[in-house]
């Protein structure tokens, strides 16, 4: 059963060094604030798990909190590279970086299949490609019935999940709607789930469209309004592609994104004080 | 008729956005294929179902999205399905005509690289990998693609295939047994590209008006095979470049 905790304590309790963490996120509702309460934590070993890591994997990645990423697409969408993820993965600065690459169709079919309890997704794809070559995780196996061969890659099952949503209940129910990736698959799958929200409200119910994730399968749900800056909670802001278009800059350099990160994140007690900052500075 | 002025890569984009049909369903990539596909939706083909891998179907954004997810996608959707049903009922499961896809590099036989240029572990330039594009080349009935052309982009050989096009030409895309039929054709600021029906290699069909055919080959990285007779693409006309102009005009607007 879920606890409404701060974000502080949820992070702390549950994301120990060395976890593996899947924070998703389909360019909609991705979890910034939990992001940067790990980076504030200096939490580090991780192996981080994400389908589309953006700007706040290139943080984690420049703040030296991560070993390892598991991706199907990284990149800066629309506007270019994640500078910060190039470097540690090109010039090991600040630190080597470690990847397993994949494509969508085998990460989501590895979420779905971690949800479900089997140790391997079976799916269509990758044939032709060199992907096999230079990821021992990706295997094949033949269909008992047809003959076709098929691809097969392991289950995802991370430590830990954690998602932003539009909103939870009291006792912790958490529902989220329009984009919605593959949130519900990353909770399922995982040991454990932090969920924060933009409000808390008396109830939510099904009757209204989009996704419930009951309160029994979630740890933790922590109440942070704007958490998912400068990504978007469809129905309470927009994406801020603005400040997409301006982070180019901000990470090329590996100085200037230091002192950001030390002006924004680390000298920020919490996320409403991070948000105030970038609101004064002209960011949002 | 008086003669539009027009920039390469308004040519280009015109060019693509002519190969969907009115009754299309295309699976679109951001960037060059998203503007092709939504100037066709606002022009000739009206009725066309623009489908995005963040799980948004039908959708009709008045502004370009500057990513794969953004809101105006959902909001302006018929319906929205996660992530992973879009990959196994929607693509996997064979409902979706036409795949767009942009590429990084391609070779004479339409396989496409988006992942790295250079070796895997120590790459030249680490791009940002695969995405939904190696199953949307294979799921699609056809695949469109598109890029710019040069002698980086257009190689011999690729460092790294991410989607594979006719692989090694003649029946080996057939023999790994992939869903669709693969790359229909590449268009680029300089011309179109089309696989020979045999051999499967890409061969120049047409060239946009003001460029040679010399000069195509000399932006290609390998002797490029030359359709006996090349076409003329015909030029972007008034009321397709006001529907471009008009679709990138909202969406500056949008990001200012």
């Amino acid at each position: 059963m879920a606890q409404h905790l701060t974000l502080t304590e949820a992070i702390s309790r549950y994301v120990l060094p060395g976890s593996t963490v899947a924070m998703e996120g389909f360019t909609h509702l991705i979890p910034f604030a939990a992001g940067h309460e790990i980076i504030r934590q200096g939490i580090t070993g991780l192996t981080l798990i994400r389908m589309t890591p953006d700007l706040i994997y290139d943080q984690l990645i420049g703040m030296g909190c991560v070993d390892k990423m598991m991706f199907s697409w990284g990149g800066n969408p629309g506007v270019g590279s994640l500078h910060r993820f190039r470097d540690a993965f090109e010039n090991q600065n600040p630190k080597p970086l470690a990847i397993e690459e994949h494509a969508h169709a085998a990460m989501a079919n590895a979420y779905a299949a971690g949800a479900s309890g089997l140790p391997v997704a079976i799916f269509d794809g990758y044939q032709g490609t060199s992907y096999a070559s230079v990821n021992p995780n990706i295997k094949s196996v033949t269909c008992p019935f047809t003959g076709k061969v098929l691809a097969a890659v392991p289950a995802i099952n991370p430590d830990v999940a954690i998602i932003h949503a539009q909103k939870a209940d009291k006792e912790g129910n958490v529902w989220l709607k329009d984009i919605v990736g593959v949130q519900k698959e990353a909770v399922l799958a995982a040991k454990v789930a932090i969920v924060t929200v933009e409000e808390i409200v008396e109830s939510v119910d099904d009757s209204q469209g989009g996704t419930i994730i009951p309160s029994w399968v979630i740890e933790a749900v922590c109440c942070v309004p704007m958490g998912a800056f400068p990504s978007y909670a469809s129905g309470y802001y927009p994406r801020n592609n603005r400040f997409y278009i301006k982070w180019d800059a901000i990470a090329r350099d590996y100085d200037t994104f230091s002192a950001w990160m030390q002006q924004y994140v680390l000298d920020s007690k919490d996320h409403q004080q991070f948000m105030d900052k970038l609101r004064e500075a002209d960011y949002v | 008729m008086s003669e539009a002025s027009y920039s390469s890569s308004e040519m280009m984009t015109v060019a693509a956005s002519r190969m969907l049909a009115e009754d299309d369903v295309c699976f679109v990539g951001i960037g060059l294929p998203s503007a092709a596909a939504n100037m066709a939706r606002l022009g000739h083909a009206r009725n066309i179902k623009l489908i995005y891998e963040s799980g948004t179907l039908d959708t009709k954004p008045q502004v370009l999205p500057l990513s794969i997810g953004d809101g105006e996608l959902a909001d302006t959707a018929k319906g929205v399905v996660s992530v992973p049903e879009m990959f196994r009922y929607w693509l996997q499961g064979g409902k979706i005509r036409t795949g767009f896809l942009g590429a990084a590099q391609i070779d004479r036989f339409a396989n496409i690289n988006t992942t790295v240029i250079g070796d895997y572990a120590n790459p030249k330039v680490r791009l940002p990998g695969a995405g939904g594009a190696p199953e949307i080349a294979s799921h699609c009935q056809r695949v469109l693609i598109t890029l710019k052309h040069s002698n980086r982009a257009f190689v011999e050989k690729l460092d790294f295939i991410t989607s594979v096009g006719f692989l090694d030409g003649g029946d080996s895309r057939e023999k790994l047994g992939l869903p669709g039929k693969g790359p229909a054709m590449v268009i680029t600021d300089l011309g179109i590209l089309e696989p020979d029906p045999v051999s499967r290699e890409l061969t120049l069909t047409s060239v946009h008006p003001g460029v040679s055919v010399e000069q195509v080959v000399a932006a290609t990285g390998w002797p490029l095979k030359v359709a006996d007779k090349v076409a003329t693409t015909p030029a972007p006309t008034e009321q397709e470049l006001a529907i471009l102009r008009d679709l990138n005009a909202r969406t500056q607007a949008a990001y200012n």
